[in-house]
């Protein structure tokens, strides 16, 4: 658990690049999540002005033909999901808290945990250099389906398909490393007296999100050799004029692609309801029935993948149950939503920056969720599938879990990361810059869904239907919208920045906290504790009756004099 | 509410919509209602000078309530949403009604074809009119169509119909559809297909019996230039 305590006094770059604490590959994560979320949304924005100016020189970007319009959306996609939301949420925030918030020095596998961040900076850059290779990146979507993603002939960027697929791979493994050593830290390296229920539910959310992306990796990656082979090797898995099934892939690749979607649900649920009963000062409303939801959700996630394949050629019949197991997982989902209102009842709400963002994912993520009711019917779905309507429908549910759980997130932890506090003022302006854009980008999104708009399309004048001036005024102004909102992504850099330098020094427990990563010192120094701590109850004893304080931290024994600080 | 934005041309079209309405109903009236309670209560419970919070845990049975009763409402919402979608899924995908005419489609990087039959009014045979990017139906009849790919997915979408099927290299789909207005409407590929994805559109020609019998006969491959015959000599003429 820790082979690298003795040499933690030396610095410098080769000590920080091969460092086996867990913050510092937590933060590594962190950084270069933030670095690739750059990416992903400079790409957003390079085809959001296509859609918008057709044939326009879009500035720093230049003229985007058809062929690098499906790249920059199949990269956009796989940036987001695969090299933003997982490693940000799973990996940064699991690195960072799961010790800390467990009570323990490290992780109980620091060199795996190494190994995992290395792999994934290696996929990351397998995956960037794909888009400078001869034919350009990959431009068949992030699901991939062959025959397309399966022949150079038809997709046209024979080396830019294969180095996707190498980097999603790669992608995978890490995050495997990473998931055997959330897992098991949890469960083992908990501090004395920590019992199950005494978990933070950010640090359950992790386990169970590690726990599904290991149960449902493995076909894909599988699928993944297979597509491989037929791409380099000429193999003929999914060729169907040689015997091949174009879709098992399909069927493959969602048996990963919903739980995934649960995957980085998991953790931003995790987050909120951390800061939320922070700032509400409430103790979390049925900490038991949380839990078992997310499980029953978790569980059920692996039964529903066909949804998104009801009109691809599968047996008709088999759209039927599915419809049923899809709609079903609304109870669990829903049950956690009405969980997390209950617990803002008889609260003491505090809207600081990471509450706003927090409650701003519950209100967003709400929308997102009943929207996926129309596609989860297999009748409604025949129309919206593969409308801007379902594109619109998942931005509602990611954006809220990688951006705004993320931020939410990232503004809480701060302080403990960096011993700052961040600038308050502009926390909110950011957070209003980000969350009203937003909103603007994607309900005129819902509106040509249902208006008929299909997806992956470049430029919309070849379909008459289409190419009315109404329809083209809705994706100028969620073009725009979207310019604005990231520009106001800059105050959020230059807030994280200039805090790092000028915030106000954060102290150990800035709001309150229960929770263990709170009774060190922020920074934590390697180690994390002087003198690891043990824990006394629950995470979440706000405002318990009897007491001076309004919090109760873990780590103070039931016989210490009411109010004592940690 | 669609149809202010699509119309709708086929049997089945205003089913969809009905179930996307009912949808839009049962959904809307539990976000709204919960939008509400949640802003509500972040209102009213907003920090005030001297008042703390209450301590709640939720896990005794007064207070589960409160969560136990609207999950077992959502519950009682999606069964009636599965019962009306899969009846809906059911007429459209599941029971093809007995076709009049059999169409062909062919989806292949980034063109549409579409075989008719001629004048015998059976596929496959030497008076099939085929056509790139056109396809002539009559209204008021039920159609099938045996959907096939020639190279890599995509989707055969007709927003006017509510109707989408993806093609598949290999298989060939059959489906159904009976248009009830006349005109002509957008046909797209739903599915991403390389780099001509964004141009593979098409046209459906809704026209009425006189109509289309006219287009028969004035595309019937067999008629004009018998000895020379051929696909592509008929595909340039029909263009």
């Amino acid at each position: 658990m820790s082979d690298s305590h003795d040499h933690h006094e030396s610095h410098g770059f080769m000590s920080y690049a091969f460092s086996t604490d867990h913050k510092v590959i937590g933060m590594q994560y962190m950084f270069t999540g933030m670095a690739m979320a750059l990416i992903g949304g400079f790409f957003a924005y390079a085809f959001r002005m296509q859609l918008a100016f057709p044939g326009m020189d879009v500035p720093l970007y230049g003229i985007v033909s058809s062929a690098e319009y499906n790249s920059l959306v199949t990269n956009h996609g796989t940036i987001m999901i695969f090299w933003v939301a997982m490693p940000v949420l799973i990996a940064a925030f699991g690195n960072f808290l799961i010790p800390l918030m467990i009570g323990c020095d490290d992780m109980v596998f620091p060199r795996l945990n190494r190994l995992s961040y290395q792999i994934f900076l290696l996929s990351a850059i397998v995956l960037i250099s794909s888009f400078f290779v001869e034919g350009g990146g990959f431009g068949g979507a992030w699901t991939s389906y062959p025959p397309l993603s399966a022949k150079a002939e038809y997709n046209l960027t024979p080396l830019g398909s294969s180095l996707w697929l190498l980097a999603v791979a790669l992608e995978f493994v890490a995050f495997l490393l990473g998931g055997i050593n959330f897992i098991t830290t949890v469960m083992n390296a908990r501090a004395p007296g920590m019992t199950m229920d005494d978990i933070p539910m950010v640090i359950w959310m992790i386990v169970l999100a590690s726990i599904l992306f290991m149960a449902s990796v493995g076909p894909l990656i599988a699928g993944a050799v297979m597509l491989f082979f037929d791409q380099q090797l000429g193999t003929a898995f999914f060729d169907p004029d040689r015997g091949g099934d174009p879709v098992l892939w399909q069927h493959l690749f969602w048996f990963f692609g919903h739980p995934e979607v649960y995957v980085v649900l998991l953790p931003a649920m995790g987050i909120t309801a951390d800061v939320m009963c922070v700032f509400a000062r409430k103790k979390l409303f049925a900490y038991r029935t949380v839990l078992y939801t997310a499980i029953g959700t978790g569980v059920l996630s692996f039964f529903v993948w066909a949804h998104h394949q009801f009109i691809s050629g599968i047996d008709p019949r088999m759209a039927n149950l599915f419809t049923v197991t899809t709609l079903l997982i609304s109870i669990p989902i829903a049950e956690m939503c009405f969980v997390y209102i209950a617990t803002l009842y008889g609260g003491s709400i505090r809207l600081t920056t990471p509450m706003l963002w927090a409650l701003a994912f519950l209100g967003e993520f709400m929308i997102g969720g009943v929207t996926g009711i129309f596609l989860g019917a297999s009748g409604s779905d025949i129309y919206l599938h593969d409308s801007y309507f379902v594109l619109a429908h998942f931005h509602y549910t990611f954006f809220p879990i990688a951006i705004i759980g993320v931020f939410a997130g990232i503004t809480f932890w701060y302080p403990k990361m960096f011993g700052k506090m961040m600038n308050e003022t502009m926390g909110k302006i950011h957070f209003w810059g980000t969350v009203i854009p937003f909103n603007c980008i994607f309900i005129p999104l819902f509106l040509l869904g249902i208006g008929g708009q299909h997806r992956r399309i470049y430029n919309y004048e070849h379909f008459p239907e289409l190419a009315g001036k109404s329809m083209q005024d809705m994706r100028v102004f969620a073009t725009v919208s979207l310019c604005i909102m990231l520009i106001f992504q800059f105050v959020f850099l230059y807030n994280f920045f200039a805090s790092l330098l000028k915030g106000k020094e954060a102290g150990k427990n800035p709001w309150k906290s229960n929770t263990l990563e709170w009774t060190t010192e922020s920074p934590p120094p390697h180690g994390n504790w002087k003198e690891l701590p043990n824990c006394y109850r629950g995470p979440y004893e706000y405002s318990v009756e009897g007491r001076e304080e309004d919090y109760w931290p873990q780590n103070i024994p039931d016989d210490e004099p009411a109010g004592g600080a940690a | 509410m669609i149809e202010r934005y699509v119309e709708i041309a086929s049997t089945y079209g205003g089913n969809i919509d009905a179930l996307i309405l009912l949808i839009a109903a049962l959904v809307g009236f539990w976000l709204v209602l919960c939008e509400v309670v949640f802003i509500g209560f972040i209102i009213k419970f907003r920090e005030k000078p001297g008042v703390r919070g209450q301590y709640i845990t939720g896990e005794e049975k007064h207070q589960k309530r409160w969560i136990a009763i609207p999950h077992y409402l959502v519950l009682v919402c999606d069964i009636v949403i599965i019962v009306f979608a899969v009846n809906i899924w059911y007429t459209v995908k599941q029971d093809l009604p007995e076709p009049d005419v059999t169409v062909r489609i062919i989806g292949q990087q980034w063109a549409w074809s579409f075989v008719h039959p001629g004048t015998d009014g059976l596929l496959d045979t030497e008076d099939d009119i085929k056509m790139v990017d056109e396809l002539h139906v009559e209204k008021d009849k039920v159609y099938h169509f045996k959907l096939e790919a020639r190279d890599v997915m995509h989707s055969f979408s007709v927003p006017v119909f509510r109707l989408k099927q993806d093609a598949v290299p290999g298989r060939i789909i059959t489906g159904w559809f009976e248009a009830t207005k006349l005109g002509s409407f957008d046909i797209q590929c739903a599915e991403i297909c390389g780099i001509g994805h964004g141009m593979m559109a098409a046209k459906i020609f809704i026209e009425s019996p006189e109509e289309h019998q006219k287009w028969v006969a004035l595309n019937d491959p067999t008629e004009d230039s018998k000895h020379t015959s051929t696909v592509a000599a008929n595909n340039a003429a029909a263009n």
